[in-house]
């Protein structure tokens, strides 16, 4: 009897895992084997070795790289910065405030500050740069991708950065280390697991970015994540666009593996 | 063990209970199938006071839901659980809709004021005979433009979007037919081509226009170009309409090379609960009196020609929304491709849109 209501407390959870994680899955991977007739082909994994989808998968990684590169440039200072202030608590409120506006108003705003009459392009007249074309740029693309996904970097840093035993610090400074030899040798390796985290929190969801490369970049950024939107819902080749989705869950799996905990 | 079933049983039962209470109470309102009318129509394209008019002149009670793109009301409507008397898709999508055998056959019987519509928008290829769909407002593509912006410059042409003083200008709508359309009608092809000579040919123009381009993208385009963000866009004409309302130096002009010209009809989708009062609201609305007021209230072009005697003269005689006998001949309406063709036309317009400046 016990053991069976053991069971049954574990039936949420399988159920979930089997529902919204393996089912899901299946289901993309059965997609992608159909053609737009909907017969059964292998024609959609014909076309993304094609140039056009090689170059789209090229350049996803490439500005999702550049997106966690700057992400994790802006998010480790603020995190050591913030461990060092004295209202911790409320500065980390006010990192995570932007979090809960919906992605889409950030992005319609963002619309209004870079556009050609913007506040943005104000700005740069009034310091004699004058104004410039910001939206629509790869600039904007990295600069608003990076302002929405900051947080995530920053809070698994900080967290690790909470948990480092300070002694060891202080340790490091009695035995002679200068500053940076601490932070080089000490406090970065010991933060490390935070550090991917939050590259895995920045790299996989910008893997598979859309929307913003619309509004912001104006579609002269092609994501494997606006081609997927585009197969699913304009175009109703749900084959190719299941298809793409692989290649992404594949992607994603092997970044899992690279950045995971070894022990 | 016994107690969660229990559990379970009794949320069942008292859910049940909950939406055999809703149902005797919406019945209880006179909200049953037979006194109600859902309309599924896109946002902003209907006058309330008609739908008032309507409620008051026949009883019946309207339940006005919107869409935002033929693709999500037909995933809406294939899906069921909906009860959607009314819809209006656009023209391509009802002869998808028609394939996939979503929509019941109209009755001209019922609509004694179908003589009103001009049979030029009669009896066209989506829809032979118009068995399944009645027209509700059409509309064309065109190139919508800031004179002031572009030094005083005047568009007649789609091959004025390829001059060197237009470096950056352009914003282009997201829809592939609609780009490569342009591609092709720039060239002097049709905008139904379907020789892979003429589409590669077409894409290599477009390629040469991407220097131009500023940005390509949806619904922003008509915030974008009220904003003055960009000199000229190529729209629809009920998007240039609304743009124009709202910045007064625009203008809209439709190419002379042709265009598209595209129309929304009304039809009555599979799942009809109240088909003859989808009939009685389908002849409501081509009453001439109701379409000019429709029409004045939402910007785009009646199909009914009666109702033109109704409307402003300057809004009846704007060649731009009602273009003369000339163009309007050269206008052409979206044939439905096949999904092969139509994937070739997306996979160019992928590439137009990878396309590096």
């Amino acid at each position: 009897m016990k053991s069976n209501i053991r069971a049954l407390y574990f039936l949420p959870y399988v159920l979930w895992i089997l529902l919204f994680v393996v089912v899901p899955i299946l289901l993309i991977i059965y997609y992608s084997f159909f053609n737009i007739e909907g017969t059964f082909s292998f024609e959609n994994y014909e076309k993304f070795f094609t140039p056009v989808y090689l170059k789209m998968a090229l350049s996803s990684f490439w500005y999702a790289f550049l997106i966690t590169a700057f992400s994790l440039l802006i998010a480790y200072p603020t995190a050591l910065l913030l461990t060092k202030t004295k209202h911790k608590q409320l500065w980390l409120l006010l990192i995570i405030l932007p979090m809960w506006i919906n992605l889409l108003l950030k992005a319609y705003a963002f619309l209004g500050i870079f556009g050609t009459y913007g506040i943005a392009n104000h700005f740069l007249e009034l310091i004699g740069v004058g104004a410039k074309q910001i939206l629509f740029t790869d600039f904007s693309f990295v600069f608003v991708s990076v302002y929405i996904f900051v947080p995530f970097m920053i809070l698994p840093i900080f967290n690790a950065l909470e948990k480092l035993n300070p002694t060891l610090v202080d340790a490091a400074k009695d035995l002679g280390a200068s500053p940076w030899i601490t932070f080089r040798r000490v406090i970065f390796p010991l933060t490390l697991d935070g550090v991917k985290s939050g590259c895995q929190a920045v790299f996989i969801p910008a893997l598979s970015l859309f929307m913003i490369t619309r509004l912001i970049a104006g579609n002269r950024v092609i994501t494997l994540g606006t081609a997927i939107e585009q197969h699913f819902l304009v175009t109703q080749n749900w084959g190719m666009g299941a298809t793409i989705a692989v290649f992404l869950i594949i992607a994603m799996v092997i970044i899992m593996f690279l950045t995971g905990n070894r022990k | 063990m016994k107690k969660i079933v229990q559990m379970f049983a009794i949320v069942f039962i008292a859910s049940f209970a909950i939406l055999f209470f809703i149902a005797r109470l919406n019945a209880s309102e006179g909200y049953s199938g037979d006194n109600t009318l859902t309309i599924y129509n896109w946002g902003e394209y209907i006058d309330p006071e008609l739908i008032d008019r309507f409620e008051k002149e026949t009883g019946i009670k309207v339940i006005y839901q919107t869409f935002d793109s033929n693709e999500a009301m037909m995933t809406k409507i294939s899906q069921g659980g909906t009860t959607f008397d009314i819809a209006v898709p656009s023209e391509y999508a009802i002869s998808k809709m028609k394939e996939e055998g979503l929509l019941i056959p109209i009755d001209h019987s019922k609509i004694p004021n179908l003589k009103y519509i001009n049979p030029r928008f009669l009896n066209l290829s989506f829809d032979p005979g118009n068995k399944y769909s009645i027209p509700y407002f059409w509309g064309t593509v065109g190139i919508l433009y800031n004179p002031e912006a572009l030094g005083g410059k005047k568009i007649d042409s789609w091959n004025d979007l390829w001059d060197k003083d237009m470096k950056n200008q352009i914003l282009l709508v997201d829809g592939a037919r609609e780009v490569i359309g342009m591609g092709l009608n720039s060239l002097g092809y049709s905008l139904n081509d379907t020789n892979k000579d003429h589409l590669l040919e077409a894409k290599k123009k477009l390629d040469k226009l991407t220097p131009n381009v500023k940005a390509i993208v949806g619904d922003e385009i008509k915030m974008l170009m009220a904003n003055e963000e960009a000199g000229a866009a190529l729209v629809w004409s009920g998007d240039a309409a609304d743009i124009m309302w709202e910045n007064e130096k625009l203008d809209y002009v439709v190419p002379k090379e042709g265009s598209n010209l595209w129309f929304d009809n009304m039809v009555i989708p599979k799942t009809a609960k109240n088909i003859e009062g989808a009939h009685k609201f389908i002849n409501f609305m081509l009453d001439p009196k109701v379409a000019a007021q429709n029409a004045e209230y939402v910007g785009y072009s009646t199909p009914n020609e009666k109702a033109l005697e109704y409307l402003p003269k300057e809004i009846s005689e704007d060649e731009r929304f009602y273009p003369s006998p000339e163009l309007t001949d050269k206008l052409e309406v979206y044939e439905n491709l096949g999904k092969r063709m139509l994937s070739y036309y997306n996979d160019l317009f992928l590439e137009f849109k990878m396309h590096s400046k």
